[in-house]
């Protein structure tokens, strides 16, 4: 700062390195590890067709996907809460989206409306139980895991006497607001891009001479959408601020003034936006709803964005970290399989690198709080 | 001196059956450090909730500035600049420091229609604002987590009258901090006095309460023995008065020496 005179530096603050500030930084982790993932991939899958454009479609359109809902999980852990039900959510969302958009024939635009507002509701009702009974938001999300996923199976097998409702593309064709979800945008660049020869096209057959990949999914735009309103909203608004405040202390930020429970009720509704948003591109794609969809989901939420160096006790974290989570996750799952790895052993190297990221968050928090 | 800012009448709280304040009389002036002396359970924590609006008194009144003063809530009594700094703090440590001292005052600006978190000013006021205190940040962003807990206190005073406090409640601010944080915290009071705030200094150290002290009032079983000036009264005295005198005589006795 220019403006201020030179102040006399207290002996015992010591100048910390660059380096240890880097340390500090919460998206720290997931830059090394993105790194680290590409270089390795780069150097035993390289010929496997994971760089062409299938392939680099094929694993961003996963990590697309665990960004969607990491977004909402990252915002909602570091407001200090978790939402356990996430998994549950998006089969519940796809669900009601089939069965009053097929089953009771409603234009599509509206079934998908009334699912968006239907499943933020009950986010709501998660963040207000929780809120109000003071109880752990673990134990509270947990039931809702139970009742979600119970009436995403009970309702088909009631109406339709099968747990698959299909149909979904045929209904939704031409509707405004599926193709939100369900699109694909840049297709002439894509054409441009297949006959310029950058990108592999179709040889034979009645696509010939269109390129492989036809254009952005819509997911990815969602999800990119939603990485930067959340790391804008985190980092540079008054809101977000209270996020930090109401997971760093819940009673001091109230002291101060925050409105700690809208802030932790607002969280818990984005995150149910999250999951619906991430149901609502999984049905347009399959074009049918399972009630099986987002097992695990909210696990894979979780390890995401603590591998993007949130602290599951709250109050720190940062959204390009949970992002690059994401992303981390997405490559190597894709990776392993393009590399022809047993991919059992996916699961192996998830609960390693999440053990690893605990650790380190841990210490990171550490040296922040300059504890020792 | 002028007329006092707030003036306490023979204020009675009750909880149920318990007497918890059995008629406190205190009048505080502007400008001046006002110490509320006491020792645990002389009602000092009633006291602070009853004037920074949580608690009702069950008898007697409050005036502010010579007006019946009447708090729905804490919110209202922050309003009207009177302004509680808690023994255990507002601060978070995770948190920066600049993103702490505007934690629910956060400026903003608008770009077109929204509204982004100021951080060039709240990180510039929080620097002079810091600087004025004497305390000596590596940068705004650096996290609370970092600072002593005498560092903290002056945080916390420096936020309350950045904000407009004009009464200033400091709960016990000294009593887990060392020697020389604790002569920091006492020089940010002195500073604080100087702008024209009025600090009531809540403690059970003499020696802390002398050091700062204009007035001192003593609490004992939830009553005031009036209020002395500076120099009126010695330490010993206060000791005295805020133990009971007879019981703490006989200890010190034993003990042969003075507590």
């Amino acid at each position: 700062m220019a403006d201020t005179p030179q102040l006399v530096m207290d002996e015992r603050v010591k100048q910390i390195s660059p380096m240890r500030r880097a340390l500090i930084r919460p998206e720290l982790g997931g830059i090394v590890g993105t790194v680290a993932v590409f270089i390795f991939f780069g150097l035993f899958a390289f010929d496997s067709g994971m760089f062409n454009s299938q392939g680099i479609m094929n694993w961003s359109v996963v990590s697309a996907q665990f960004m969607i809902i990491a977004v909402g999980a990252c915002l909602l852990m570091i407001a200090g809460e978790f939402d356990l039900s996430v998994g549950s959510m998006i089969g519940f969302a796809g669900m009601m989206i089939a069965i009053f958009g097929v089953t009771l024939g409603w234009p599509m635009w509206i079934a998908i409306l009334v699912t968006f507002a239907l499943c933020v509701s009950i986010g709501a009702l998660n963040g207000f139980i929780v809120v109000r009974t003071g109880l752990p938001s673990f134990i509270v999300t947990l039931a809702f895991l139970f009742i979600l996923r119970g009436f995403t199976i009970f309702l088909p097998q009631t109406i339709e006497r099968k747990t698959i409702i299909g149909g979904i593309r045929e209904a939704a064709e031409g509707d405004w607001l599926a193709n939100l979800f369900g699109g694909t945008i840049g297709k002439g660049f894509f054409t441009w891009m297949g006959e310029a020869g950058m990108i592999a096209t179709f040889e034979r057959g009645t696509r010939e001479g269109q390129p492989v990949v036809d254009g952005i999914p819509m997911l990815i735009v969602w999800a990119l959408g939603l990485v930067l309103v959340g790391h804008v909203l985190l980092t540079r608004t008054r809101f977000g601020n209270w996020i930090f405040a109401a997971g760093g202390d819940a009673e001091a930020a109230r002291n101060s003034g925050v409105p700690v429970n809208r802030v932790k009720i607002t969280m818990f509704m984005f995150t149910a936006f999250c999951a619906t948003v991430f149901a609502a591109c999984q049905v347009m794609e399959f074009g049918s709803a399972g009630a099986d969809r987002g097992l695990l989901k909210e696990f894979e939420a979780i390890i995401a964005v603590v591998i993007g160096g949130a602290l599951l006790t709250g109050g720190y974290g940062s959204v390009i970290g949970a992002a690059l989570g994401a992303l981390i996750f997405g490559v190597v799952q894709q990776g392993l399989f393009f590399a022809g790895v047993e991919s059992s052993l996916f699961r192996v190297f998830l609960g390693v690198i999440l053990l690893f990221a605990v650790i380190l968050n841990t210490y990171i928090r550490r040296i922040i709080t300059g504890e020792r | 001196m002028s007329d006092p800012l707030i003036q306490m009448k023979n204020i009675e709280k009750h909880f149920g059956s318990v007497i918890a304040l059995a008629g406190v009389s205190v009048d505080i002036h502007a400008g001046e450090c006002h110490c509320l002396l006491g020792d645990n359970g002389a009602g000092k924590s009633t006291f602070i909730k009853t004037l920074s609006g949580v608690h009702k008194p069950t008898k007697g009144e409050i005036l502010f500035e010579g007006r019946d003063m009447h708090f729905a809530d804490p919110r209202d009594a922050i309003a009207a600049g009177i302004a509680t700094v808690h023994q255990h703090l507002a601060m978070i440590p995770l948190m920066s420091v600049s993103r702490n001292f505007f934690m629910g005052n956060e400026p903003v600006r608008k770009v077109g229609p929204f509204s982004f978190f100021d951080h060039d000013l709240a990180n510039r006021t929080t620097m002079t604002e810091m600087e004025k205190m004497g305390i000596v940040l590596r940068g705004p962003d650096q996290a609370v987590g970092t600072l002593s807990g005498g560092e903290r206190q002056t945080v916390a005073i420096a936020r309350a009258v950045h904000f407009g406090a004009r009464v200033l409640i400091l709960d016990e601010p000294t009593s887990a901090l060392g020697v020389r944080q604790t002569a920091n915290v006492l020089a940010t009071i002195d500073k604080v006095r100087k702008q024209g705030v009025a600090v009531v200094f809540i403690t059970h150290n003499v020696r802390h309460a002398m050091a700062v002290g204009d007035r001192f009032t003593v609490l004992n079983r939830g009553r005031t023995y009036g209020t002395a000036k500076r120099g009126e009264i010695t330490p010993e005295e206060l000791q005295d008065m805020m133990a009971g005198g007879q019981e703490l005589a006989t200890l010190e006795g034993s003990l042969g020496t003075t507590v």
